[in-house]
């Protein structure tokens, strides 16, 4: 119940933000919309109520975001500087990485943040490991690799969702 | 002043799309265009939907901007997973100067290196 309730309020913030008024007929649209959602996807919420009102995984929260902004800004330059080079410069290939994170959801934001950052695709998930796509692959060692791809993600999203 | 933030905004937008779909015609293999694929056109819409938002400020029309560049941000790259993923396991082979095939030597399989040797 606790999950349906928190689907149905994020459902009804986005809905006015969308619609930007508060006019009572839009509003009144909005909860309607957001209760048949919430009634009918609510239960599938990968992430538990209680989390959710946890200032303090709020707060990493807010870390995060600029953290994985300048990662993004890092990765975009990077693939830049590559594109145009004239010779390419690619040393691709296949590694395998190992996480610790236990919940799903932080394991898709882990794969999320991979593929944001410099050179790094994430192609598949199978128990604890990751198989990530190099652009150039910088080291054969597996710790390295994680230590390298992983960067300062996986300690901020075990606090937000671990 | 917001409004010259607003241009530059777009433009690297602009140059970031552009940049991606260079990268899309230059890179070799289907692994290494969805690099460029996503990274520079992610970044490139986001750019150019901050733009439109700084332009109209806090209006329905730059509301939605930022809300489209949220939801570009956290389903870009969960589609190129499933396109790089899908690729894999049909068996689209990897770009000829790969050095390292971890998926492949788990699997069992055959990888392009062992066959270049």
């Amino acid at each position: 119940m606790a999950k349906r309730i928190a689907y149905f309020i994020a459902g009804v913030i986005v809905w006015v933000l969308l619609s930007w008024t508060l006019h009572y007929q839009e509003v009144l649209a909005g909860v309607a919309v957001s209760a048949i959602a919430a009634g009918m996807f609510g239960g599938n919420l990968p992430l538990k109520a209680s989390k959710l009102l946890n200032p303090v995984r709020w707060f990493w929260l807010l870390v995060f975001i600029p953290v994985f902004i300048w990662q993004c800004l890092k990765a975009n330059i990077d693939v830049a500087m590559r594109v145009l080079s004239p010779g390419l410069n690619l040393k691709p290939g296949i590694v395998k990485i190992k996480t610790n994170l236990k919940s799903d959801i932080a394991r898709v934001f882990l794969a999320n943040s991979i593929t944001m950052t410099p050179g790094t695709l994430t192609v598949e998930i199978k128990d604890d490991n990751l198989y990530i796509h190099w652009i150039e692959v910088r080291s054969e060692d597996p710790e390295e690799c994680a230590r390298m791809i992983k960067g300062p993600f996986e300690f901020f999203l075990a606090r937000i969702f671990d | 002043m917001i409004s010259a933030l607003a241009l530059l905004s777009l433009w690297l937008g602009v140059i970031f799309v552009l940049l991606g779909a260079l990268g899309l015609a230059r890179f070799p293999d289907i692994y290494n265009r969805m690099q460029a694929a996503t990274k520079c056109v992610t970044l490139g819409v986001c750019g150019i939907m901050l733009g439109v938002f700084l332009k109209t400020g806090f209006s329905a029309l730059g509301i939605k901007a930022l809300i489209c560049a949220l939801f570009i941000l956290i389903t870009v790259p969960v589609s190129s997973h499933a396109l790089a993923r899908g690729s894999l396991i049909a068996g689209v082979k990897l770009w000829k100067g790969t050095i390292k095939d971890k998926f492949t030597e788990d699997r069992g399989g055959k990888s392009i290196i062992e066959e270049e040797k």
